[in-house]
Parts: structure tokens; sequence; C-alpha cells
């Protein structure tokens, strides 16, 4: 028998000043399926899941949940309707504690205080219901990205929600935690709730979603089976043209050392890391979540004051003390947060591009130079094909892939001999990696050198030359990309030598 | 056709948005003038402007130290300190008039210098440290002068508070040029470029090889010295300096900036918003003398505009 459809979403048609953002789009979902939503970013999937949510509203078409017309005005009828949003950005209070969490607004009394017996008795149902180990009385804070997911989803399925938005749930997992939210997943289809699922990912979709609708600027292109479609097809129709393989091939031209690093330590994040780095490569750092990639690069950056340990740069000792010194040294670090460590939100994309370099830019000693400040970022728009009406435009208004490509704008203007970059394609669209994967062939054509760090074992094994592998704070070994695979690399991230 | 009547109608929104504290100044001003027919002489309007020399002058280093998502509540005890320094310099130690002035100056520079290095480098909330600075910069106030006003400047310093330019207030021209200085800074310096950026992403700035730290001591430093120049002139004003002087100027100095348009938490804001915003609080104060209302109903009157502009500010930005 086939299932029933819960939410079917008609013609919608949502204008912003100046931008189509949703062009006649058509949605539907069915109970106890799991629907990828996909699409490059802007292409209009946060869009059309506000205006279901009613953060939005829609310009023209109709909504359709379980049977009935709806025009939700704001997100607190859409989650009486039964509608629920995991957002990427998780909305739990820290010091709070699950159970407290998960019925936050709705919690049993004993006339004014609140029964906590009860509290967590009903909390270990709806944990035990879905198949979680969490402890009731654990505090938010104390818990991993994963199971604050899981409480997340707890609370929604407590509040009698029978259609979930997961909008990228896996971006900041572990391996581990995701093999755990897939589980969930699976029981949560066995309760007959529907899923959206919005991912980057494509093997993920694959592997958990029974059909994908997938959009490009704003308009529907087609849904169809999971079972009867495959990567590449899908690739096609997210950006309309077709990509041979999702990584390049790289020429690597290693030079002379320029970076040499000694026993780098930083109390409780980096012990004893030593590695070297050639102009013209790419070295890859993987690792786990946490297994210290981000902070190895942090503390070549200068963000840590204590630390111990020797950084040669073209083979004389320096000290680096702060992101000054680092940038004036050579060294640039792309941080894996843009929207925390990157960018200056509201500031606009010029003022974004020059903040590095506004000092060499200056009329009478004193005054920023504006035409050669706009000029910079015209060069930068041009090159890297940002897409902004101006470069006055504020970065918030951006896409994430545009923004990435600030950020990236911001870096090269300091022309920088060594580039880190850290998840520089995280959360972006692939027709966007693939730019910014040639934009680092570019760079190591020009001779500079680039650590790359990333949770994709495919990305960091088919881009760099060589890899080193960390865990639990330590750089594990080193492998030459060209003959490693990904099980030699989870070997060492997991804390097996050889 | 319905399209380009859209875009002229957003355009002429987005306009009236951008100009609305002033044109909340225009109406107030309309409306008063009105009511009172003294209201719009030219004597009325220059003991406006002022009146509302010192407090703006004090809203100038407030406008930097919110823009980088800071508060400064010592501004008042600064403003005392440094005039009572000046005076003492002056009265006690016989001091040349030009010399006290540059000590004074630099004891509030001072105090506000200390205050950035307590936020910048001990990493502790802008809240407590200008707090507790309040206190103990009132405290060396009543210390230095023993708790009595200090009085009895010659003409030359009494040029600074009571002086004319022509007609023009001499307290008024050097609002002038500070505001003409600060405005200049903020949009054409890369210092006014890393205030910014600093109020709307600290870390991202400080990744791009800025030094933060740096600048918000530099802007608490600013701050001071701004509250030192309104206290020197306040003293050389009354012909006194009062070691009380200067209480509740921190709410008077976050009030302009903020009904000028400038976010709380940091990163947008002008200080043409804040002089604006100084003069609809001086304009509703004498608006409401000459119009004979008591003090006390000036007072509600005055967190009732504050109230109502932060609203409309919150509602328009929806």
């Amino acid at each position: 028998m086939a299932k029933e459809t819960v939410l079917e979403m008609k013609n919608i048609t949502k204008t912003f000043p100046g931008v189509k953002a949703l062009d006649k789009v058509n949605f539907s979902l069915k109970k106890g399926e799991v629907h990828a939503l996909l699409g490059e970013n802007g292409a209009g999937k946060s869009t059309l899941m506000k205006v279901l949510n009613g953060i939005h509203q829609r310009d023209e078409g109709e909504i359709i949940v379980k049977g009935e017309s709806v025009k939700f005005e704001n997100t607190k009828e859409a989650q009486n309707a039964g509608l629920a949003i995991i957002h990427q950005e998780l909305e739990l209070i820290p010091y709070l504690n699950v159970a407290e969490n998960i019925f936050l607004g709705r919690e049993d009394r004993n006339g004014i205080f609140i029964n906590y017996q009860k509290l967590y008795q009903k909390t270990s149902e709806v944990l035990d219901m879905l198949g979680v180990d969490i402890d009731p009385k654990a505090k938010i804070k104390d818990l991993n990205i994963g199971s604050q997911q899981m409480v997340e989803i707890a609370k929604a399925v407590s509040q009698n929600a029978d259609i979930l938005v997961m909008d990228e749930p896996t971006s900041s997992l572990t391996n581990q935690e995701i093999d755990i939210l897939f589980e969930l997943i699976e029981r949560l289809k066995q309760q007959e709730i529907a899923i959206v699922y919005i991912s980057h990912r494509l093997e993920e979709v694959f592997e958990i979603c029974d059909r994908v609708t997938v959009l490009r600027d704003g308009q529907f292109v087609d849904e169809v089976e999971t079972s009867a479609t495959n990567e590449d097809q899908l690739i096609k129709m997210m950006v309309g043209r077709t990509i041979e393989d999702r990584f390049p091939k790289m020429n690597f031209s290693p030079t002379e050392e320029i970076l040499k690093v000694e026993n780098l330590t930083v109390p409780k994040e980096i012990k004893n890391a030593s590695f070297s780095l050639k102009k013209g490569e790419i070295l890859g750092i993987a690792g786990l979540m946490g297994s210290g990639r981000t902070e190895l690069a942090k503390a070549i950056f200068g963000v840590f004051k204590e630390k111990s340990g020797n950084i040669y740069f073209k083979g004389k000792k320096i000290e680096i003390n702060s992101p000054a010194d680092a940038i004036n040294t050579g060294i640039y670090y792309l941080s894996e947060d843009r929207k925390e460590e990157g960018l200056v939100l509201g500031l606009s994309v010029a003022n974004n591009i020059s903040i590095s370099v506004l000092k060499s830019m200056l009329k009478a000693n004193t005054f920023i130079n504006k035409s050669a400040e706009t000029d910079l970022a015209e060069k930068y728009i041009e090159d890297l094909k940002i897409k902004t009406p101006s470069e006055k435009q504020l970065v918030k208004n951006l896409s994430g892939g545009n923004q990435q490509k600030v950020v990236i704008s911001k870096l090269l203007s300091t022309k920088p001999e060594i580039v880190i970059f850290d998840e520089p394609t995280r959360g972006i669209d692939v027709g966007a990696k693939r730019e910014i994967y040639n934009l680092m062939q570019e760079l190591i054509n020009e001779g500079v050198a680039v650590i790359l760090i990333s949770s994709e074992l495919p990305e960091v094994l088919n881009l760099s030359n060589r890899v080193i592998v960390m865990h639990e704070k330590e750089i594990m070994g080193e492998l030459d990309a060209a003959v490693a695979d990904q099980e030699s690399v989870m070997k060492l991230a997991t804390g097996r030598r050889n | 056709m319905n399209n380009e009547n859209n875009t002229s109608k957003k355009n002429f929104l987005e306009i009236i948005n951008k100009f609305k504290t002033g044109i909340g100044l225009l109406i107030l001003v309309i409306v008063l003038s009105f009511l009172s027919p003294y209201f719009l002489t030219i004597p009325n309007v220059l003991n406006i402007i002022r009146q509302v020399s010192i407090i703006a002058i004090v809203s100038f280093g407030m406008t930097m130290v919110i823009l980088t998502g800071g508060i400064d509540l010592s501004v008042g005890s600064m403003l005392a300190f440094s005039g009572a320094i000046t005076a003492g310099m002056m009265v006690n130690s016989g001091l040349n008039v030009f010399l006290a002035i540059l000590i004074g100056l630099a004891a509030g520079t001072a105090l506000g210098f200390f205050n950035g290095l307590a936020v910048a480098k001990a990493k502790l909330p802008a809240f407590i440290v200008t707090l507790a600075m309040m206190t103990i910069a009132r405290g060396f106030t009543l210390i230095y002068t023993d708790g009595r006003p200090i009085s009895g400047f010659n003409e030359t310093f009494r040029f600074f508070g009571a002086g004319y330019l022509g007609r023009i207030p001499i307290p008024v021209v050097i609002m002038f040029i500070f505001l003409i200085i600060i405005y200049i800074l903020l949009k054409k310096t890369p210092l006014g470029r890393y205030i910014y950026a600093i109020g709307g992403n600290e870390t991202a700035t400080k990744l791009s090889g800025i030094n933060t730290d740096k600048i918000k001591i530099a802007v608490y430093a600013l701050n001071g010295f701004l509250a030192s120049v309104s206290g020197i002139i306040l003293t050389s004003r009354l012909n006194s300096a009062q070691p009380m002087s200067g209480e509740g100027y921190e709410l008077d100095a976050i009030a302009a900036v903020v009904l000028g348009g400038t976010s709380l938490s940091g990163g947008s804001g002008t200080v043409i918003g804040t002089i604006v915003g100084a003069l609809i609080i001086a304009v509703l104060n004498n608006g409401l003398n000459l119009l004979n209302v008591s003090s006390f109903y000036q007072l509600v009157a005055k967190g009732a505009v504050i109230l109502l502009a932060v609203f409309l500010d919150r509602k328009s930005q929806q």
C-alpha cells in the first residue's frame, strides 16, 4: 500500500528585493519517508524550509499539511501542526540538563515547583523510544555535538512532531556519530515520522534517503527515487553541467623547504608536533574531530600565547606570537568557521577583502584610499567569480560559497607564501568546491606551500601529496597520499601505529 | 511599471529609515516652535547647542566604545577627575593654564587607558571594569579636592567655557571640531574601520592580523581623553571644579548614542547619529522648560522618548 502524503508544497514562489529566491517549486513528503532536498548554496533549500516553517511568507503557491491547506504565520503555528526543524546551529541551553531542555516550557508541576521525578521519567521514555543512550541529568554543555543533536531530535519528537527537517545534520559529526544518527533516523522512519534531509554529502543521501528533490537557482529541477539515480546524475542536476570527477588531478611541484616545525607543544592542545613543508606542495592533515588538527594550525598562526618548540621559516628560526606576526611573515590561516572567525558579516564585501592589507593602501599615510580598496575588491570579485550585486553589498547577504570566496580573497590579498586551509569546502556546493580546488592548484603552481585540513578523507587523499594524521593532540604518522587509502589513514587516526 | 514603483517606494522608505533620527529631531523642533514663540529664537538655539556641547563630546567617545561592543560607565567620574586636576594645578599649584589643561587631559586619558588595558589584556567585562573605575575615579576626585569645589580661575581659562567666537560659544566650537575629527577617524582611517570590525566580529578581525587589543586600548583611552575635554570645559564654564560634577553623564551619553541609532552590541552606528541623539534630548529638555513642565515630568518624558526611539528602531529593522 502506498504511504500517505503528509506534506505537499505546490508552486511555491518567493521573491526578495532583487532576487526570485523560489520560482514555482514543488515538494512532497510521505509518512515514514526520508526525502533529500539537494541543491547548491543559494539554490533555495533554506528559503523553501523557511517558507514551510512560517519564517517567510510565500508570495504564491499552496502548502498542504496532512490534507489541510495551511499558511503558517510563525514557527509556533508550524510547530503546533507537527513540524520541527533541527538547525545546523543547535538551539539548546548549555547550562540546563537534557530533561530540562527537552521539556522546556512544558514541565509537569507540583504547585509552583517542577516535578523532577516525572520530568526524568518522561525524558527516559522518549530517549528509550529513540534508542538513545544519554543520561537525562547530563548538562548539555558536557555532551558532544552528536549527542546534543540527539537531544534536539528527542525534543522535537516529544512535541509530537511528525515532520522533521534536518538541515546539514552531519556537518559537524564524527563518522561514528553519523552512524548513530543514521540508526536513529531508521527508527524514526519506523515510527512513521517523515524527514526532510538537507545535506551536501551525496553518499549520505544514497545511504538513508528514499527520494531526492533537486533545486537549482530557486527552481524545481526534478524529483527522483534514490534507487533510480546515481551521484553523477544528481551532481549534473544540481549544477546543470557534468563534473567528470569530484576532484581534479593535481600536479605537485615540491621544491625547497619553507617551513619546519619542531616539537611544537601547546598545553592541553598540541603535543610535540614536528613536520616540514615544501614550496609547491599540499600537505594534508587528517584526523578525527578533536584530534588537534585545527589547534596545530592555530598554533603555527600565533593564536596561542603559551607554547614551546621551534618554528623555522626558510631556514630561519622565527617567533610568531600573534596572527599579525604570522601574516607579516607570509603565513595565512583560513578558519574552518567562516561566520565566527572568518568574516565581519555586517561589513561590505570590499571592507572584508581589504581588512588585512588596509594599512598598505593609505593616502597621506593616514586615510584609507577608497578607490584602491574598491579596485582590490573588484579584482577578486572577477578573479574568483564572487556572485554579489556590488562590492558594497554586506557579506551577510551572500551565500555560503560566495562568503568563502570573500575570505579567500582576503587571504590572497596578503600575497601569502604559506596558506593553511581549514575545512575550506565545508558547507559549500559542488561547483564552488571545484573552484577552490583549482585555486589551490594555482597557488602551488606559483610556489606557495599549502596545508589542507579536512574531515573528508577523499578530499585530503586526492588533493595532497603527503598526509600527516593526528590522534589525541599528537601526530601519529605521515603517509604518501599517492599510495595511502582511507583505511590506512583511519588506522592512524584511531591511534594504531603500523 | 509596478516594479519600478515598488523600487522607488522602497528607496524612499530606505532614505526615511536612514535619516529617521534627524526627522524625529525636525518634528520635535517644528512642534515646539508652534508651542513656544521663544523656542526658535537665536539666543535659545545657541543656548541649546551650548548645553548639548559638553554631553556631546562625552557621547562621541562613548560612540566609539559602544561600536567596539563595549561600554564605559566611568565617563562622568573621569570628567570630574580631570576637571579637578586641571583646577587644582592652576589654583593650588600655580601652574600655567595650558600646562594645567595638558595635565588634566593626561590624567583622564590615563584612567581611560587603564580601562582599556583591563578590558583588552585582562579580558574583564567592560561593564564591570568601568563600573569599578566610576567609583575609583570619583574617589580620586574627592581625595584630591578634599570634597570641596576648587574655584578662582583667570580669564584665559574662563575663555574655554564662557568665551565666544563671534556669537558662537567656545564649547560649541570645540564640539564641532571633535565631531569632525571623530567623523573622519571613523569613516576614513584604518583605526575607524577596525573599530567597526571589532564590534562586528572580534575573532575574525584578530585572525585577519589586526592587533585588536591595541585598538580597544586606544578607544578607551580616547574616550577618557574626550571625557577630560568635557570636564575642563565644564569647570571653566561653571568657574569651579565640583567634585561631584558629571554624575549621571554616562547614562545621558549612552542615551544619546542609542537614540542616534548605534547598536549596543557594536559594529554599526555613526557619530552624526549621536550628535542628533544628544540634540533630541537637549531640545526636549529645553522645550519642556519653556512650556513650564516640571523637571520631575521631564525625567519621565526623557525616558519615554528613549524607549520609543529604540522600539521604533527595532521595528524598522525587522
